[in-house]
């Protein structure tokens, strides 16, 4: 048999298009697939609106089940981070959908990166303020990637898929992914070490090099859980002293990187005080009686 | 990781010491490969339908006698990758007419329907024809999916779904003219409620989806390369 290209492209993708002529959603076009589901564009006709419709890509019982885990996950949680969710449902196969809103805006993975330090820690303290935020309420992200954060027109952060709300299922992504959940045992500093290397992938292009900066991303990337920091909090904590000129927790330094870094941070008034001297001195010279 | 015991790899049994068992997996290899490898004969090196159909005889016929295939590592490319590789290859050093006498050897390459794809060249643009890496891509998945519906027909009636395959040969695979039935037309015409429209869908679709996969296994060498494969193709990570 000879497929055309079009049956071959609904073969592809379009087939787990589901049906919802029963709904007050019609859908619209595809907007992105993972592991645990495809993501539509759909009309909601009642409200006139544009949404994002996610339905389970695999119809097993516990798929559908984690989806609506995901449901129940998001609609606890109401913060400018976090994409909510409006509705949920069930379709006749059997698969369950979730109806959020549709988030405009840039995947961090393809927005423009930074030219200042400054510019992508602060993008960075938005995503850990949402991330800190769930954590507060008890959710774990569990797959933390540039491909699943949003960022807006104005620089603001929407985070998505948030769905693995347990520490027991593995999830994750290759290269966010933290070690122990190979094992299916994390808690909230799985969320840390994705967060690290996502700081990686935010600074590592700047120039120069910052070692506070490799520090921190060592450090919230480490290996063994207790070695990384604690919470998110304090991950945005030392993140935020590095913008601020201070010294990190995750980087003991030398006598010559403190006295630079106090350089660097007080170069105004030091500048001042330099030229005063310099000033004084050369008067000192000159008015001397010969 | 590797493949469990009982799935089946044909890129493995290329080097399988059974002569019964080696030439049994270059025929599904040949099954997979002949029209992507046609093609870019005809495109990439711009041969004359005969000589491209020797030409696609004599690759398979000779990597069968020369081991070609067997080289293959998949530490270092995709295996649709590596037979692309070996055709430069073969291509590249062919002598044609030497070639062309001492074609067959011990194996027998089953009927090929040549025209069938040189219809297809003919109804291409050119600059789509200029492509020939996509159109050995695409037609490796028009030759894995092709024989996928064919497996799915045979296994519905098999098991009494003959009708799930009827709607998902109307609703996926039908052309009319770009404007798809909606569920509830294909209800009408089968006689059936909306409901049973998408679960008959739903059991066609997940049984095709079960069938490249299952395919795709077994013309894959590793279990990484058969994620990532399953990944570009479907969307999917395969359980």
């Amino acid at each position: 048999m000879t497929l055309s290209d079009e049956a071959i492209a609904r073969l592809r993708r379009l087939d787990d298009r589901p049906d919802f002529s029963g709904t007050r959603y019609e859908l619209l076009d595809e907007i992105g697939r993972g592991g645990m589901g495809i993501v539509f564009r759909a009309r909601d006709r009642e409200l006139d609106r544009d949404v994002a419709v996610k339905v389970t890509a695999w119809h097993t019982a516990s798929d559908a089940e984690r989806l609506r885990r995901e449901a129940r996950t998001l609609a606890s949680l109401e913060h400018a981070g976090i994409v909510p969710v409006h509705d949920v449902g069930r379709l006749p196969d059997g698969r369950v959908f979730l109806v959020m809103s549709l988030v405009r805006g840039t995947r961090l993975d393809a927005h423009a990166p930074a030219r200042e330090r400054a510019d992508a820690l602060r993008l960075f303290d938005r995503i850990c303020d949402s991330v800190a935020f769930a954590h507060e309420c008890g959710v774990i992200h569990g797959d933390l990637t540039p491909a699943n954060i949003m960022v807006g027109r104005f620089g603001e952060v929407r985070i998505l898929d948030w769905g693995l709300a347990g520490g027991s299922e593995a999830g994750g992504t290759d290269g966010y992914r933290a070690p122990e959940q190979t094992a299916r045992q994390f808690d909230t500093r799985a969320d840390v070490y994705a967060l690290g290397v996502i700081l990686g992938d935010l600074t590592g292009h700047l120039s120069p090099a910052s070692r506070p900066l490799r520090s921190i991303a060592a450090r919230a990337t480490a290996a063994d859980p207790d070695s990384r920091y604690p919470s998110v909090a304090e991950l945005a904590a030392d993140v935020r002293r590095c913008a601020d000129g201070q010294a990190v927790l995750a980087h003991p330094e030398t006598g010559l990187e403190r006295t630079a870094r106090l350089a660097r941070t007080y170069r105004a008034p030091l500048v001042l005080v330099l030229t005063y001297l310099a000033v004084r001195i050369l008067l000192l010279v000159f008015q001397r009686p010969s | 990781m590797h493949f469990p015991a009982t799935r089946h790899s044909v890129v493995r049994d290329l080097g399988s010491v059974d002569p019964a068992v080696r030439t049994a997996a270059y025929d599904g290899l040949v099954r997979s490969y002949w029209r992507p490898v046609y093609l870019y004969i005809r495109l990439r090196w711009r041969r004359g339908e005969q000589d491209a159909q020797d030409l696609t005889q004599e690759f398979f016929a000779r990597a069968f006698e020369r081991e070609y295939l067997e080289r293959y590592d998949p530490a270092k490319a995709r295996f649709r990758t590596f037979v692309r590789t070996c055709l430069d290859r073969f291509l590249a050093n062919h002598d044609q007419a030497a070639a062309r006498l001492k074609r067959g050897g011990d194996f027998v390459i089953t009927a090929l329907d040549f025209g069938q794809a040189d219809a297809e060249i003919a109804t291409r643009a050119p600059d789509e024809q200029a492509d020939p890496e996509r159109w050995f891509h695409r037609e490796w998945i028009r030759g894995l999916f092709g024989e996928a519906v064919e497996t799915l027909r045979i296994r519905a009636a098999a098991a009494g779904h003959a009708r799930a395959f009827a709607l998902f040969h109307r609703y996926d695979i039908d052309e009319d003219g770009g404007e798809r039935p909606t569920y509830a037309a294909l209800a009408r015409e089968y006689g059936m409620p909306v409901t049973g429209v998408t679960n008959e869908l739903a059991w066609a679709r997940r049984a095709f989806r079960e069938i490249v996969l299952e395919r795709l296994r077994r013309i894959c060498a590793t279990d990484g390369e058969f994620r990532a494969e399953a990944r570009d193709l479907l969307g999917v990570d395969p359980p």
